[in-house]
């Protein structure tokens, strides 16, 4: 591929349009950016200076081959459109090399099989010279300029609150705190003092203690982290006690 | 100052300086309609106030243009200076469009509203990513479904599209018979 560039990107269209440029034999072929099938075909038929309402179907079909195969070789993905258009190729050439009805009348008009693949070619081909007066048309528009944007309310949103809106964000921040403030008077501080003195009690009580069942009642972080610290202090201060029954299972504090 | 006694006091002259200034300020084309609401005059009279005004500065020749783009009038830079304008505002063109997103705006903006598998028997081949990328840029927009099979999405041009095209409205495209002849 010649232009690497992303489908995006600058190129002149009447000189990115196709391009096979090569000798027969030695592949030094360039291959433009053919916008599908139809265009490849078009491609082909000026290159062999066909007429598109008389196609040698045999020749073109041979070199619209050859340039799928090229195509592989240079390992560029064949889209399906374009083996779709393969084998409407083939089924026509092969349409055309059948012999005439012998018991068909003289006079009678034969459908020429390429008829059909002429008028999309032709419908095609308005549509692409279309695309170039598009292409001219958006060229000349870019010679263009309009004035920059002017700052208004509509385009600077920064500036486009009023007091009211400024109360409402306010009244939002407020709740919001409101919310905050309450959440910490539900949360229950108890001192780590409190909480050696409850552990030591239910030890005390029921002779030993499960560790998770103590963790599982602690409803805050904070408590959690209260709690932690009340068992290290009991089993440093107290004749208490850590046993495990297997490992990474829960942890019992007894009274030794 | 009542509102009668205010439109008696303007004459021509005004109307087109004022005319002038709402042009210079709107970000998009501005039509006559809205420029006639906004300053309560009737529309006859500003419809002839920017022709004339766009005369005058047909006239003078100046860096200036007024032009009818996308159904509005709209003030910008004369073609001929873009070389100087790009090189004061240190821009470079804007990336262009590819081949297959022009082919497949052509055969929307001819054909529409029309579907993608229409626009596939056209190309003859899929036009997805061109579709994609013709939406992204508000070239074309969705318009509805059509009643059949599938209910497939149809797509139009937008007026970005005629902007960007400096087409006034749709009817300024060459015909696409037109095209024809050229083909053969």
């Amino acid at each position: 591929m010649t232009d690497q560039e992303p489908e995006q990107f600058n190129f002149d269209f009447h000189r990115a349009s196709a391009q096979i440029v090569g000798a027969s034999d030695e592949l030094t072929i360039k291959i433009g950016d053919f916008a599908g099938p139809l265009d490849l075909l078009l491609f082909l038929i000026r290159q062999e200076r066909a007429d598109i309402f008389d196609i040698p179907i045999a020749r073109i079909t041979e070199k619209y081959l050859e340039y799928i195969r090229i195509m592989k070789k240079l390992d560029i993905s064949v889209a399906a459109d374009f083996l779709v258009m393969a084998s409407t190729l083939i089924e026509i050439k092969s349409r055309m090399l059948l012999p005439r009805d012998p018991m068909a009348a003289e006079d009678e008009e034969i459908d020429d099989p390429r008829q059909e693949l002429v008028d999309r070619l032709l419908e095609y081909e308005k549509f692409k010279t279309a695309a170039g007066m598009l292409y001219e048309r958006s060229a000349i528009e870019q010679a263009v300029f309009t004035r920059g944007p002017i700052e208004s309310d509509e385009s600077n949103a920064e500036i486009d609150a009023s007091v009211f809106d400024l109360l409402t964000v306010f009244q939002k921040i407020m709740a919001r705190h409101v919310d905050e403030i309450k959440m910490e008077i539900h949360r229950e501080e108890i001192s780590l003092a409190d909480m050696i003195k409850e552990m030591r009690r239910r030890i005390l009580e029921q002779g030993e203690l499960s560790l998770l069942s103590v963790f599982e009642e602690m409803r805050s972080k904070r408590e959690l982290v209260t709690a932690f610290i009340a068992v290290l202090e009991i089993v440093r201060t107290e004749g208490v006690r850590l046993f495990q029954n297997t490992t990474f299972g829960d942890v019992i504090l007894r009274k030794v | 100052m009542s509102e009668s006694e205010e439109k008696a006091t303007r004459s021509p002259a005004e109307i087109m300086a004022i005319v002038e200034a709402l042009i210079f300020v709107a970000d998009e084309p501005v039509t006559a309609k809205l420029l006639a609401e906004v300053i309560e005059e009737d529309r006859q009279t500003v419809q002839a106030a920017i022709e004339e005004l766009k005369n005058e500065y047909d006239a003078r020749e100046g860096g200036l243009q007024i032009r009818e783009i996308a159904g509005g009038w709209q003030l910008s830079t004369r073609t001929q200076f873009h070389e100087e304008v790009r090189k004061f505002l240190k821009t470079r063109p804007s990336a262009r469009l590819s081949l297959a997103s022009l082919e497949t705006l052509a055969v929307i903006a001819y054909k529409q509203p029309v579907t993608v598998p229409e626009i596939l028997e056209i190309r003859g081949v899929q036009s997805a990513s061109a579709i994609k990328t013709l939406l992204d840029k508000r070239l074309i927009v969705a318009k509805g479904r059509k009643e059949t099979v599938g209910r497939p999405m149809q797509y139009g041009t937008s007026k970005d599209f005629l902007i960007q095209f400096g087409l006034n409205d749709l009817t300024e495209l060459p015909s696409i018979e037109d095209f024809e002849d050229l083909v053969s």
